[in-house]
């Protein structure tokens, strides 16, 4: 057996011997040796090997989709069956349920994706990449969400689409940096230099999170304040309040089952020529 | 939360453009991203 001589090596090893040599089921083999061996510390170093993760992700996506169905579920219940109408708004706040939801994992998956990104850029991994560039276009769907119901909000309640204010444009900023993470990464040939030009990108605009964050304290701004506060009582009604929570519970496991089949697909494209991949097609 | 008749939800109100512009154009954006992810995972399939 090939993989018998690194045996012993166990974790970040495979990874050195899978930069050297590519997609060599080499890789497998160690893995392999190293259960054997019973060496559990290194679970997730095995996970982080895309042939490993492939078939796991497969397994996950149904409880997350099936989650985010039914937590969409309860959560459009009580948004529109349940929370009484907005003594100062009427209807027009129940886009409240779907604004900060969307807004929430506009700025949570950025961090997520520009984690990942930063993970590849110092161990090297392959799957960190392919993580970052799955989250992307999900990002940035719920960036253009959260923007266009602020829209669809604002003319109403303050009698404009839309106002250059810090809140508004940092998001609109944030949306400009999912695309352009997603034109830069696609924009370069080969998969690991575009993971790492892309990393650079992800990780300098991190910066632009807290901006969007503290916008409504640190600048005059049309945009209400926090909605949610740990430090303080909530200034909603409770069941509008849970209308929320669920709606953005409902995103979270939307966005874990759509970015890990999305990130399947990744695996599949870049792993082509590998020897799992082809063993995939005689079982499949 | 008790709207009386289907007209008076779809009503919103008053704001039905906002309301259901709003989640309108949020189930075709999930519908659009979910029919691409479909479809990548086709294409990723038979080419593997």
């Amino acid at each position: 057996m090939r993989g018998g001589s690194v045996g012993h090596l166990c974790g970040p090893a495979d990874r050195l011997r899978l930069k050297a040599d590519g997609k060599d089921s080499l890789t497998i083999d160690s893995y392999r040796l190293q259960d054997e061996a019973g060496i559990r510390g290194w679970l997730l170093f095995r996970f982080a090997a895309p042939q490993a993760f492939y078939p796991l992700a497969g397994r996950m996506i149904p409880w997350f989709a099936t989650l985010a169905a039914l937590l969409a579920l309860a959560g459009l219940y009580i948004s529109f069956f349940v929370a009484p109408t907005d003594a100062q708004q009427g209807e027009a706040y129940r886009i409240i349920f779907i604004h900060v939801a969307a807004a929430w994992m506009s700025m949570f998956l950025y961090v997520v994706m520009a984690c990942w990104a930063a993970l590849g850029l110092v161990l090297n991994t392959r799957l960190s990449g392919m993580m970052a560039s799955a989250i992307a276009p999900t990002g940035a769907m719920f960036t253009f969400i959260a923007l266009w119901s602020g829209a669809l909000w604002g003319k109403p309640t303050w009698g404009t689409w839309w106002v250059w204010d810090a809140r508004l444009t940092s998001e609109l900023i944030l949306l400009f940096l999912y695309f352009g993470f997603i034109a830069l990464t696609n924009a370069i040939e080969d998969p690991r230099r575009a993971d790492r030009a892309g990393a650079v990108l992800a990780i300098v605009g991190v910066i632009n999170i807290p901006i969007i964050y503290f916008s409504v304290q640190w600048w005059n701004t049309l945009h209400q304040g926090a909605s949610v506060s740990l430090t303080r009582a909530p200034s909603m009604a409770m069941t509008m309040l849970t209308g929320m929570l669920l709606m953005a519970l409902a995103a979270w496991m939307y966005s874990i089952a759509v970015v890990l089949a999305r990130v399947r697909s990744i695996i599949l494209e870049r792993e082509r020529d590998a020897e799992w991949v082809r063993g995939l097609r005689g079982v499949e | 939360m008790s709207w009386g008749s289907l007209n008076n939800f779809l009503a919103m109100g008053g704001y039905a453009l906002y309301v259901w512009g709003s989640y309108g154009v949020t189930a075709l954006c999930i519908g659009i991203e979910l029919w691409s992810i479909a479809r990548r995972a086709r294409r990723a399939q038979s080419r593997a």
